[in-house]
């Protein structure tokens, strides 16, 4: 990085810690707390919508509907993370690739499956073989967002079901009183007044999920997590210019402080939106604020 | 003759695939100097980055390194994310079921303890090994306590924070660790484990395995894998071919 760092073993030690927080390596360990931002943005809301749709359909009264709501709910939160991260990944994967394979090489005369392996033609692999190494990554990132929301749809499913029960009947009573069909009722008075009673169980959520990212190089993206354990073990001088001993609790350090300040963050944004959705709102709060008001 | 047409043109076939798959993607760990690891610019460096560019280049192909977590990896090739495990995997009975090697590229090679102290029951005690190695096999079978990590790493801090009386890994792997660090020592006799090392391939990728395998043959006959051997420090030489 700086010309200085030629010849890391003759420096001081500030400009020692100047270059070696400076290397290729630490600087993907920069990038990678951006990988799991973007990660967070994208999953939140995929996870809230896929936890809307479920628990819509939970409360169906179309029969199959309510069953394949009540059986997402039920499945998804009942398999351990870890195994779902191994397994349903991959066959999520191969569910693509086996689609593709079936448009794209219909005269394919070869089995697919072959003992353990699983064999598509080259032009229905995701990405192509031949893709660069950032389509690779930009794919497995992308399987990462499918499979986070869907593990966290299902508890956020559960939030709001309960949430949507928690809406006093008599504001749906009122609703029908006034001749709104099922569908009025649910959109202009249900699920606008569901979200206060979801709140604190879908900030739970939130909070569960920033920390669930080490989950990530399961499926080959390296997050803060990985790098943070990669660069703190100890470093014999044979492999690296910028020998040290065990600095994992550094690192980890570092990333608690980002934790911290993540989460301190959220709660404040959460606590405004609290306050927020409280306005109206037949519960405790929501009377406060209009007694303070008037 | 019916047949021999039949295994040309097989053969034919076989060989316009591997022609379309001009990438080759090899899956590594990038945690286990000096096979395999990350070096300061965040790329993978060591005995096996070298090897396999050396490979792919005697054998004219493109190559382009993945990482991946030891867990995942089998399971990760034979779904096709990578088509080539090149991670000091060592030859084992039950890994060959699942999954198809080359011949090794390093010879069977010793595995060592590592521990705090000279004298210390490694049969009877608290051994680290990384988990899904034969190490970890090995003191399953022996019946001394067994603690698993999931990298490389945890294995040697577990040893130095009290955790587990000693480390079992490859002789390789712990020697410039021990070397660098005056607190450990080697503990106990080596344990012979393993076929050697050797590349992974899929089942039903037979050619691939084969065009590898071949320029394997060819680094060991004419000396370069020994001398990379020893630049590395991996193993002990072939010697011959």
């Amino acid at each position: 990085m700086f010309p200085f760092c030629t010849d890391p073993d003759t420096l001081d030690t500030v400009r020692w810690f100047a270059c070696y927080l400076t290397t290729g390596k630490h600087m993907s360990f920069y990038l990678s707390f951006g990988t799991v931002l973007l990660l967070l943005a994208i999953t939140a809301p995929t996870a809230l919508a896929f936890g809307f749709a479920g628990a819509a359909a939970a409360r169906s009264r179309f029969l199959p509907l309510s069953l394949f709501g009540k059986g997402y709910i039920a499945i998804v939160r009942g398999v351990p993370d870890i195994a779902f991260f191994l397994f349903f990944v991959i066959a999520l994967d191969q569910i693509f690739e086996w689609t593709r394979h079936q448009v794209l090489c219909p005269d394919w005369d070869q089995p697919i499956r072959q003992g353990n392996d699983f064999i598509v033609c080259q032009a229905a692999k995701l990405p192509l073989n031949t893709a660069p190494q950032w389509m690779h990554e930009t794919y497995g990132f992308f399987l990462a967002v499918l499979t986070f929301a869907l593990v966290f749809g299902a508890f956020a499913a559960n939030v709001l079901f309960g949430a949507m029960r928690a809406v006093p009947r008599a504001q749906m009573e009122t609703a029908e009183a006034y001749g709104m069909t099922r569908r009025q009722a649910f959109w202009r008075v249900l699920v606008p007044q569901m979200w206060i009673y979801a709140i604190p169980g879908l900030s739970n959520l939130w909070m569960v999920l920033i920390k669930a990212t080490p989950l990530l190089f399961l499926l080959g993206v390296e997050d803060i997590v990985y790098w943070a354990r990669e660069l703190g073990s100890s470093k014999t001088p044979r492999f690296t210019d910028y020998p040290h001993g065990d600095w994992r609790m550094w690192y980890f350090l570092a990333l608690l402080v980002f934790y911290l300040a993540f989460t301190r963050v959220s709660e404040i944004a959460l606590e405004r939106l609290t306050v927020r959705l409280s306005h109206g709102q037949a519960t405790a709060q929501g009377e406060a604020q209009r007694r303070a008001g008037a | 003759m019916k047949r021999l047409i039949l295994a040309s043109a097989a053969l034919a076939v076989s060989a316009g695939m591997a022609a379309a798959q001009d990438v080759v993607r090899l899956g590594t760990e990038g945690a286990y100097p000096p096979w395999n690891f990350i070096n300061d610019a965040g790329e993978v460096d060591g005995f096996e980055r070298e090897l396999g560019d050396e490979l792919c280049a005697r054998a004219e192909l493109e190559c382009e390194w993945v990482t991946n977590d030891w867990d995942s990896i089998i399971p990760n090739l034979v779904s096709g994310n990578y088509d080539a495990i090149i991670a000091g995997m060592s030859i084992t009975d039950e890994r060959d079921e699942v999954i198809d090697f080359s011949q090794n590229y390093t010879p069977p090679d010793p595995s060592a303890y590592a521990a705090m102290s000279e004298d210390v029951d490694v049969e009877g005690g608290v051994i680290a090994a990384q988990t899904g190695t034969i190490q970890a096999g090995y003191i399953a079978e022996q019946g001394a306590t067994l603690v698993e990590y999931a990298t490389p790493d945890e294995t040697i801090q577990a040893v130095k924070s009290g955790e587990a009386d000693a480390v079992l890994a490859d002789k390789s792997f712990l020697a410039p660790i021990v070397e660098d660090d005056p607190e450990l020592v080697w503990a106990g006799p080596d344990v012979a484990l393993g076929g050697g090392v050797g590349m992974g391939f899929r089942e039903s990728d037979p050619e691939l395995r084969a065009t590898f395998d071949a320029v394997i043959e060819e680094m060991k006959c004419d000396g370069s894998l020994d001398a990379l051997i020893e630049k590395w420090d991996v193993s002990s030489t072939h010697g011959e071919c």
